[in-house]
């Protein structure tokens, strides 16, 4: 399932990324599955809380806070600017 | 049910009874505007109840237009048809008719929030599916107009079966007449085509319910297909014959092999979702407006993190000084109202029942209702600007230090009101251990009831100097309220290291966007408030307040009646004049402080002194705290009225009161070691007979409002007791 190492924690403030696969094993991650974390969902990492935890990701427009253990059950592919 | 069956009558007939048209429940996530836009809707004419067995608050309104009636019901908000809390399962339950005392709803007002499709088209995707007349209502479209979203809704309508779409500004009232007509109208419109997000859910779905015999309906099916029989639905799913559940297991297993069925559901349906939005919904470009200046400035850690402790600051300085001119005007009109009862009325029971019991019992507890209006105001205000959200983000951190999530800052936060919706806040947590450990943290936040207790003894003994750009009592009320939260932090780490030892909760926080509070909004929740503070003044405390004076007036003593008359006499022979009317007055006050003593309040006082004693407690202030272990506002009820009756009774208001009063010896009783002893008495114990009620209802036993009782008493006891005994030393 390892795609370039990268996840939702890996990605830098104003960084976005497309989901790529998502480890659903764990319920928690189900219920942020329902929330629209999907494969093919891009998120932008919009700002963090004190010590990077949790994220704030953009979703469609909307903010969502995830924590890093989280974060990091979701690999994606980074978007490069101007794509 | 020991009732029998044909008493019940459902909620549908009660509804044909009234005159209504039909029944409509409101669905909508989280955070979509869906509270707002009901309010608007349906004005006051709401009620408010419970569902049958649970805590969570149902909201009835009515909607009258053009001379039909249709009641309103508002949903908890969910972001899914399958159920993950317990709202959600109320939320799920009501659609589908399976909430026991009612029938399914005639139609549904869906909440769609404009700025957020993505999530709301998940939900409505599957409203869509349920067949039911169905309206939707397509809130914020202003705020998404700011934040370049451009919504084509004739596109929308065509993807979601032809449904019915309403824009609406909640805040400023436009479309909500067409909205109001579509509502009325429901019964009228047109069938909705089906639409196929999911062509394997459906088939099997129908395949299920064909075998059920129409037992289940088709959201059933699809719900048990994809959720499979669980403690959440045992509504429908109980009662299911072998070979549906055989089918269901078979078909499940078709549907999702190994991969975790709500996962499925989620990426098929938001596969979906992102295909239509690109069709229905174009980005303009972003304005820049005042939301998200504000957005990109708390957006920084460490900035956001000091916005909300500036916040915090705010608040609390607010409280305590734009109140005081309100309150010293209320403080005044109580006194000379007393003062006037009591020359009017002259001597006497009565008279001395309606001054001192009711006019300074009742009169020094509304007197903290400019304090609690303006905790109420900000409060609502944070919430509805979608501050609270952020605060739980921001602390989300420290919260996990101590065991808990972010979620739980919103019942710590809404304690500071009242813990009693505080603790029912804690619904939305999902683990249980989280839970609990929050509902022992939140009666130590500082809520309105206590405000009073700190408000009177730091306005009487703490001086008003300033220190940097607060004023000291401003400061010393601030310390109060971050004892309390540093209380409530302790024992939630010890209850999560001790009896709720256990695995670290889940945590994902929609943060919505800022927007400015409704007013309306605002105002009605705030007049709730009000009206219920109100109430209880009205009642309990009223009630307190005239039991408490009739216990510390009866009963009377002859002796020291006509030996007062005997000094009266004596010193009318070699005093005169003004003299003479102070001397009087002194004797007067003498012979009340005795009836005092040896009246019933004094004699319950006088027996638990010696418990008291260490805390530098006299059997006045023992007498009052005794008094005010229902509910703690009381004790300043209490000590108005044991105060007006004493040798204090010159002072004129309760504060100048309590600094005159003394001990046996002559020393006074109010020093500042015995009243920072008696702050933290306040700020620990467990003096709220509902907030134990509401513990006992949502822990569901008897085990965590004894607890949670017997251990804040102790701590607040053996804090007063170190207080005064260092303090003194």
């Amino acid at each position: 399932m390892k795609l370039n190492g990268y996840t939702l924690a890996t990605l830098k403030r104003g960084q976005k990324g497309v989901i790529k696969s998502v480890d659903a094993s764990d319920p928690q991650v189900q219920r942020l599955m329902v929330l629209g974390l999907v494969e093919g969902a891009e998120l932008e990492h919009a700002s963090s809380a004190i010590g990077g935890d949790p994220i704030e990701f953009r979703l469609f427009g909307c903010g969502i806070s995830l924590r890093q253990e989280h974060a990091r059950f979701f690999q994606v592919a980074p978007v490069v600017a101007g794509d | 049910m020991t009732k029998p069956s044909e008493i019940r009558i459902s909620a549908g007939d009660i509804a044909v009874r009234r005159g209504l048209e039909s029944r409509i429940a409101v669905v909508g996530s989280p955070n979509s505007g869906k509270s707002t836009l009901f309010n608007r809707l349906t004005g006051l004419k709401q009620r408010i109840g419970n569902y049958p067995g649970v805590t969570v608050e149902r909201h009835v309104g009515t909607l009258t237009f053009d001379g039909k009636k249709t009641e309103l019901i508002d949903l908890p908000g969910t972001h899914s048809l399958s159920a993950h809390s317990l709202e959600e399962q109320i939320a799920v339950d009501v659609i589908l008719g399976r909430m026991e005392g009612s029938s399914a709803p005639d139609g549904i007002l869906a909440v769609l929030d404009a700025t957020n499709l993505y999530q709301g088209l998940f939900l409505l995707q599957q409203l869509v599916e349920l067949q039911m007349p169905l309206v939707v209502a397509l809130t914020m479209t202003d705020a998404a107009v700011q934040s370049g979203i451009d919504i084509d809704v004739d596109v929308l309508s065509e993807a979601l079966g032809g449904v019915k779409i309403c824009s609406v500004v909640a805040t400023t009232g436009a479309g909500l007449e067409k909205l109001r007509a579509a509502i009325s109208n429901i019964q009228d419109l047109p069938d909705l085509h089906e639409i196929s997000v999911w062509p394997e859910l459906t088939a099997a779905a129908k395949e299920l319910r064909a075998l059920s015999n129409d037992e289940l309906s088709a959201t059933e099916s699809m719900r048990l297909l994809v959720d499979g029989i669980t403690d959440r639905n045992q509504s429908f799913a109980a009662g299911l014959s072998e070979d549906v559940i055989a089918l269901l297991d078979k078909l499940r297993n078709d549907l999702f092999a190994d991969e975790p069925p709500v996962a499925v559901e989620a990426r098929v349906r938001y596969d979906w979702v992102r295909d239509i939005l690109k069709t229905v919904q174009r980005s303009a470009p972003k304005l820049q407006t005042w939301r998200t200046r504000i957005t990109d400035f708390v957006n920084q850690p460490v900035a956001g993190t000091v916005g909300l402790f500036i916040v915090m600051a705010i608040v609390f300085q607010a409280v305590f000084a734009w109140a005081t001119p309100i309150m010293d005007f209320i403080d005044a009109v109580a006194a000379s109202l007393g003062t006037y009862v009591g020359a009017t009325l002259g001597d006497g029971a009565f008279s001395s029942l309606v001054a001192d019991g009711v006019i300074a019992g009742v009169g020094s507890v509304i007197i903290f209702l400019p304090q609690i209006l303006i905790l109420f105001l900000f409060i609502i205000l944070l919430e509805d600007s979608g501050y609270l959200a952020r605060a739980a983000y921001l602390m989300d951190r420290t919260m996990r230090s101590v065991g808990l999530s972010g979620q739980s800052i919103i019942p710590m936060i809404s304690s500071f009101a009242c813990a009693v919706p505080g603790i029912m806040a804690t619904r939305v947590i999902p683990s249980r251990r989280d839970r609990i450990a929050t509902i022992m943290a939140a009666p130590f936040m500082t809520c309105s009831a206590r405000l009073p207790v700190y408000a009177l003894l730091i306005a009487a003994f703490v001086p008003a100097d300033r220190v940097g750009f607060m004023n000291l009592q401003g400061l010393v009320l601030f310390g109060l309220y971050m004892f309390g939260i540093v209380m409530g932090i302790l024992t939630a780490l010890l209850m999560r290291k001790t009896a709720l030892r256990g695995p670290k909760p889940p945590f994902a926080l929609m943060l919505p966007e800022f927007r400015r509070p409704n007013l309306q909004t605002v105002a009605f929740q705030l007049l709730g408030r009000v009206k219920v503070f109100l109430y209880r003044a009205g009642t309990v405390i009223f009630t307190v307040a005239v039991i408490v004076w009739a216990l510390a007036y009866f009963p009377r003593s002859e002796i020291i009646g006509s030996e007062a008359e005997q000094q009266r006499q004596t010193v009318a022979y070699s005093m005169s004049g003004a003299e003479l009317a102070a001397e009087y007055q002194h004797i007067d006050n003498l012979a009340a402080s005795a009836q005092l003593e040896q009246s019933w309040l004094g004699r319950a006082g006088k027996s638990v002194e010696p418990l008291f004693r260490p805390l530098g407690w006299d059997w006045r202030v023992s007498a009052a705290v005794i008094a005010g272990f229902p509910a703690r506002e009381v004790v300043i009820a209490v000590l108005g009225t044991v105060y007006a009756v004493g040798d204090e009774a010159n002072e004129a208001t309760l504060s100048g009161r309590l600094k005159a009063s003394t001990h046996a010896d002559g020393s006074p009783v109010f020093t500042l070691p015995m009243v920072i002893g008696l702050l933290i008495f306040y700020a620990c114990c467990l003096q709220c007979a509902a907030t134990l009620a509401v513990i006992r209802r949502e822990t569901n036993s008897w085990r965590w409002p004894v607890f949670a009782w017997v251990y804040m008493t102790s701590i607040g006891y053996v804090g007063a007791l170190l207080a005064f005994q260092l303090g003194s030393g």
